[in-house]
């Protein structure tokens, strides 16, 4: 046996890659609480310093340094560091902190762009290579996509396609580094290649032969990349600070690789949880060293960049890479998962302050220990920094080691991948439904023509047969689109790193995505339940609707409006499921649209629930905001309603509360969090962000009120659009003690 | 006995998310209508008991209650009664906290007190009730007076029924600088709600100018337009001489 395994209970995972044999057999659930955490070292403080202050340069000139020449694969850049001799774990993109990394294979018109918006050029030798010699992901995709695809691409009824840049969305089972060291994997990629040697060469063989002989070679180049460290990683781990590192190099290895559009780590925690109490057990390390070595690692994933275009950035909000790690769930053989280390994971909060990134996300069953879901609702008050999801649902679904690419998209960890697919526009779908397939903006024809509604009032079975024929045509066109970008992107960009820490044969789905959905149905029963009356421009347009009378609403809990929602989605998805997908991959849809729910909403014209033209859609499946007049919970039960079944990439609801209105004390403050989340997970809700705006939140939105569209403050009785009010008020709810049902 | 899911209620708004009216999470339903004209009053919408949005029966009501099972569950909550003020609806009251009581779920009413006509029919909304949470203005009759407009007789009356009846309640004051800050009266508060065994709890209530706008749209007067919220150490202090007298205070 490895003498890097000694005091580990050894098991098949010494047979054979089996990451999730380790970890049941070796971890040590923790069902006590967070006294044991320990405050940041001198030396954690001191470099977080040096890390802020790069960060106020970066703020300041929008990229703190960027690489113009050299495209970046794992080993393109010598190593690079903050302060050598602070850093326990150490590790960059490029060979400086901050500094960004180009990345044209993915498309270099976005190199390009990004890097003139920020005044850098592009070398001419590189763009010349890239002209001329090697082409990229981009330039395939659009030597194939059709006149349609292109047209629905404009409208934005297809939308953040990934054509131009990395997909993302793969997690590489970066735990296998640590756990195997590159060599045994590099055996184990060589004899998975050997099983495909006899019979014909089809295209799949062919294929799947290349990718695994491109992932030999970067599992080479990752151990290169961290010999430029100082690091021999072709063999397992010895100690805790290895395992962190080896794992981190791993996943630097993939960012240095990719841009993809969301970078996930995995499900780290409990894994490196198993050699720190080895070590701690041993005497080799410190509750405080351990600490130490998990801050400095979580830094580390705190500044990983990539160049984006500032629409991008605006489309998104800041600066996002999506590097999610999983904390917490349970384990089929019904213990939980926690550790000492969900806690160590979540402590940075504090440690190092709240942060966008990495992207906690807390995996939540009803039977996770009382004291771990305490301490994630007083984080999540005290710093609105951690996202929930339903482990009770996903883990039917999925096994209990599988983990969330960006933000809802549940993968058994290296067994599974998704080929990304952004979003449809299904309310821009309900007005192709009234216009005979002409977008209501540009009034040119997206859809296949056919008779437009022409009555002055909208009829219900008329709308919803004609929406139906859209969402069968939109749906071919999706699947289509998507088939030839995920072609291109195994062709030009292959994620030969993150697929090397994959098995051989995996399961792919073809993700889609819904935006609108809360629009899409509030229209639908506006129809039904009001009279809606279409105002149409001097070409017979339908552009502006006047509704006479009330419709019940998403978000308040109604079954006929849940079910309504419900078969919206469900339709969307059977029309999906009909189509051939790019090598099989199976086809799943998302309710999820992030912050872009803005810019969704400023490319779709009026629709007949009463939205204005330009105005943005709820975020995820949120009900369209205001309209939820029952309170939080009838809106959480509502969205809870929307099957995952039909939506296995995720259904992703916003809570945003203040302190005040989740109870009067901290103590009660906590409990109710956690009897929110107990109720809406056992209900079937999916996924939660929780959001709890403290007072500098809320002047913050007085300064810049566009950045929270949808702050609301919740006091029982009704709610209230913050920025709505008047800047009296805004004073008034900012001054005050909440207290009683204002 | 007629058929309790029937009986029918005049309703302002319902609030899923209620944290502050009882324990965990409730279920809150506001009451249209209340005789009290209290100056700081933040729902003065709820007054005019004929301007209901609309009319619902303990069937309905039951029906959306029980969607809510797994949150009260989680967080002990349960559904919370507050208007408005919703002894004016005795029967209604009475009927839907017994439909609650069959389900299992913890009731609290959130009254003034102002019952003002205390009958077998309050007899028998207490007889579902788990928790009150009553509102006493000021112990000093004047001062009553001038905050609501009515006399502090029925409040009392209330109150020492709760007492004989024994059933917990959490007295709740609103503390408004100027007007109910009188520290002799509050001692008198104290003294007086020492003798009502079944009180446990005293919740201290700063005044706030939230319910200012309301006033303004139902083109009302606001006496209290401007006046000062109490500051934390002002609260801090009328919570500590409760607390002197042995009260759990918050």
């Amino acid at each position: 046996m490895q003498q890097a395994w000694k005091g580990f209970i050894p098991g098949n995972w010494g047979r054979e890659i089996d990451v999730r044999d380790f970890i049941q057999l070796n971890y040590e659930p923790y069902e006590g609480d967070e006294s044991f955490l320990t405050a940041p070292t001198d030396r954690t403080k001191q470099l977080w310093e040096d890390v802020l202050e790069l960060y106020k340069q970066e703020n300041e000139k929008g990229v703190l340094d960027v690489e113009t020449r050299t495209p970046s694969t794992i080993t393109a850049y010598g190593p690079g560091y903050i302060n050598k001799d602070l850093e326990q774990i150490v590790g960059f993109q490029t060979d400086k902190p901050l500094k960004r990394a180009i990345m044209p294979f993915g498309g270099l018109n976005v190199v390009k762009n990004a890097l003139n918006a920020y005044g850098y050029q592009l070398d001419e030798d590189t763009e010349t290579v890239f002209k001329k010699y090697r082409k990229t992901h981009n330039d395939g995709v659009f030597d194939v996509y059709t006149a349609d695809m292109l047209k629905a691409r404009k409208s934005g009824i297809i939308t953040g396609l990934p054509d131009a840049y990395g997909r993302g969305r793969i997690i590489g089972d970066y735990r296998r580094v640590a756990l195997y060291g590159t060599e045994i994997l590099i055996e184990q990629k060589t004899s998975e290649k050997k099983e495909l040697d006899c019979g014909a060469m089809d295209e799949s063989t062919i294929r799947l032969r290349e990718n695994i002989s491109e992932s030999i070679r970067s599992l080479k180049e990752l151990t290169e990349m961290a010999g430029s460290y100082g690091f021999n990683i072709s063999q397992p781990a010895n100690s805790a600070k290895e395992a962190i590192q080896w794992t981190y190099f791993g996943f630097l290895a993939a960012i240095k690789q990719q841009d993809g559009a969301a970078m996930s780590l995995g499900r780290v925690s409990t894994f490196l949880d198993i050699y720190i109490q080895r070590d701690i057990k041993n005497g080799d390390l410190t509750e405080i060293e351990a600490q130490e070595l998990i801050d400095h690692f979580v830094m580390k994933l705190r500044m990983v960049r990539f160049l984006r275009t500032p629409e991008y950035n605006s489309l998104f909000s800041g600066d996002p890479t999506w590097v999610t790690e999983c904390i917490g769930g349970m384990g089929e053989d019904g213990r939980s998962l926690v550790a000492k280390t969900s806690y160590r994971m979540l402590h940075t909060l504090y440690n190092l302050g709240p942060a966008p990134e990495p992207n906690l996300t807390v995996l939540w069953s009803v039977n996770l220990p009382q004291n771990f879901k305490n301490y994630c609702a007083k984080a999540s008050i005290d710093t609105s920094s951690i996202q929930y999801e339903n482990d009770d649902l996903m883990r039917g679904h999925w096994g209990d080691d599988y983990a969330i690419a960006c933000c809802v998209s549940a993968m058994r960890i290296g067994k599974q991948m998704q080929f990304f697919g952004a979003r449809a526009n299904l309310a821009k779908a309900l007005l192709y439904a009234i216009n005979g397939g002409k977008d209501e903006k540009s009034g040119d024809q997206i859809g296949p023509e056919f008779a437009p509604i022409t009555s002055e009032y909208l009829d219900y079975d008329e709308v919803k047969r004609k929406f139906d024929q859209v969402v069968e045509w939109l749906a071919g066109l999706y699947i289509s689109t998507l088939n030839v970008i995920h072609y291109m992107h195994d062709k030009y960009n292959f994620e030969s790193l993150q697929l090397a820490l994959h098995d051989k044969d995996i399961l792919r789905t073809q993700a889609t995505g819904i935006a609108g959905l809360s629009v899409v149905v509030d229209s639908l029963s506006a129809i039904k339940h009001a009279k809606v009356k279409v105002i149409r421009n001097e070409k017979g347009l339908a552009t502006d609707y006047e509704i006479e009378g009330d419709y019940p609403a998403f978000g308040n809990n109604d079954e006929e409006i849940n079910k309504l929602a419900s078969k919206v989605l469900k339709n969307f998805m059977i029309e999906l499921k009909k189509h051939a997908t790019y090598r099989e991959a199976v086809p799943t849809t998302s309710v999820l649209t992030i912050t872009s729910n803005v810019v969704y909403g400023k490319k779709t014209g009026s629709t007949p629930d009463g939205r204005k033209d330009g105005e943005p859609f709820a975020p995820g499946a949120n009900p369209m905001h205001g309209r939820d007049k029952k309170g939080a919970i009838a809106s959480l039960a509502s969205v809870a309603k929307l099957p995952y079944a039909y939506a296995l990439d995720g259904i992703s609801y916003t809570f945003s509360i203040i302190p005040a209105a989740l109870g009067k004390t901290e103590e009660r403050r906590v409990s109710n969090l956690v009897g929110i989340m107990d109720g809406y997970f056992a209900d079937n809700g999916h996924h939660m962000n929780v959001n709890v705006f403290d007072r500098e939140t809320l002047l913050d939105a007085m300064e810049r009120p566009e950045l929270y569209p949808q702050l609301t403050i919740r006091v029982s009785g009704y709610a209230v659009n913050f920025i709505k009010l008047t800047k009296e008020q805004q004073l008034d709810v900012i001054h005050r003690t909440f207290h009683e049902h204002v | 006995m007629n058929d309790i899911y029937n009986v029918v209620g005049k309703i302002h708004s319902i609030e899923t998310c209620g944290t502050v009216d009882g324990p965990g999470i409730r279920y809150v339903i506001f009451m249209q209508g209340c005789h009290l004209r209290c100056l700081y009053c933040h729902n003065p919408d709820t007054w005019d008991i004929n301007n209901y949005s609309k009319e619902l029966t303990v069937g309905e009501i039951m029906e959306d209650i029980l969607k809510y099972r797994s949150y009260f569950q989680a967080s002990g909550g349960g559904v919370t009664l507050s208007g408005g003020e919703p002894l004016l609806q005795k029967e209604f009251a009475a009927a839907l906290f017994k439909a609650c009581k069959l389900e299992g779920l913890h009731t609290a009413l959130d009254t003034s007190g102002h019952d003002g006509n205390i009958n077998d029919a309050t007899l028998e909304v207490l007889k579902y009730t788990d928790l009150v949470l009553l509102d006493i203005k000021s112990i000093n009759a004047d001062t009553f007076k001038k905050v609501t407009g009515a006399t502090i007789d029925a409040t009392l009356n209330f109150a020492q029924f709760l007492f004989d009846e024994e059933i917990p309640t959490c007295v709740r004051f609103v503390l408004v600088p100027g007007l109910t800050d009188n520290e002799d009266d509050l001692h008198e508060m104290a003294r007086y709600l020492k003798s009502l065994k079944n009180v446990t709890k005293v919740g201290v209530l700063p005044f706030h100018q939230m319910g200012a706008y309301k006033w303004e749209n139902l083109n009302l007067k606001y006496e209290l337009k401007g006046k000062p919220e109490p500051t934390a150490e002002e609260t801090e202090k009328v919570r500590k001489l409760f607390r002197s007298y042995g009260f759990r205070v918050r």
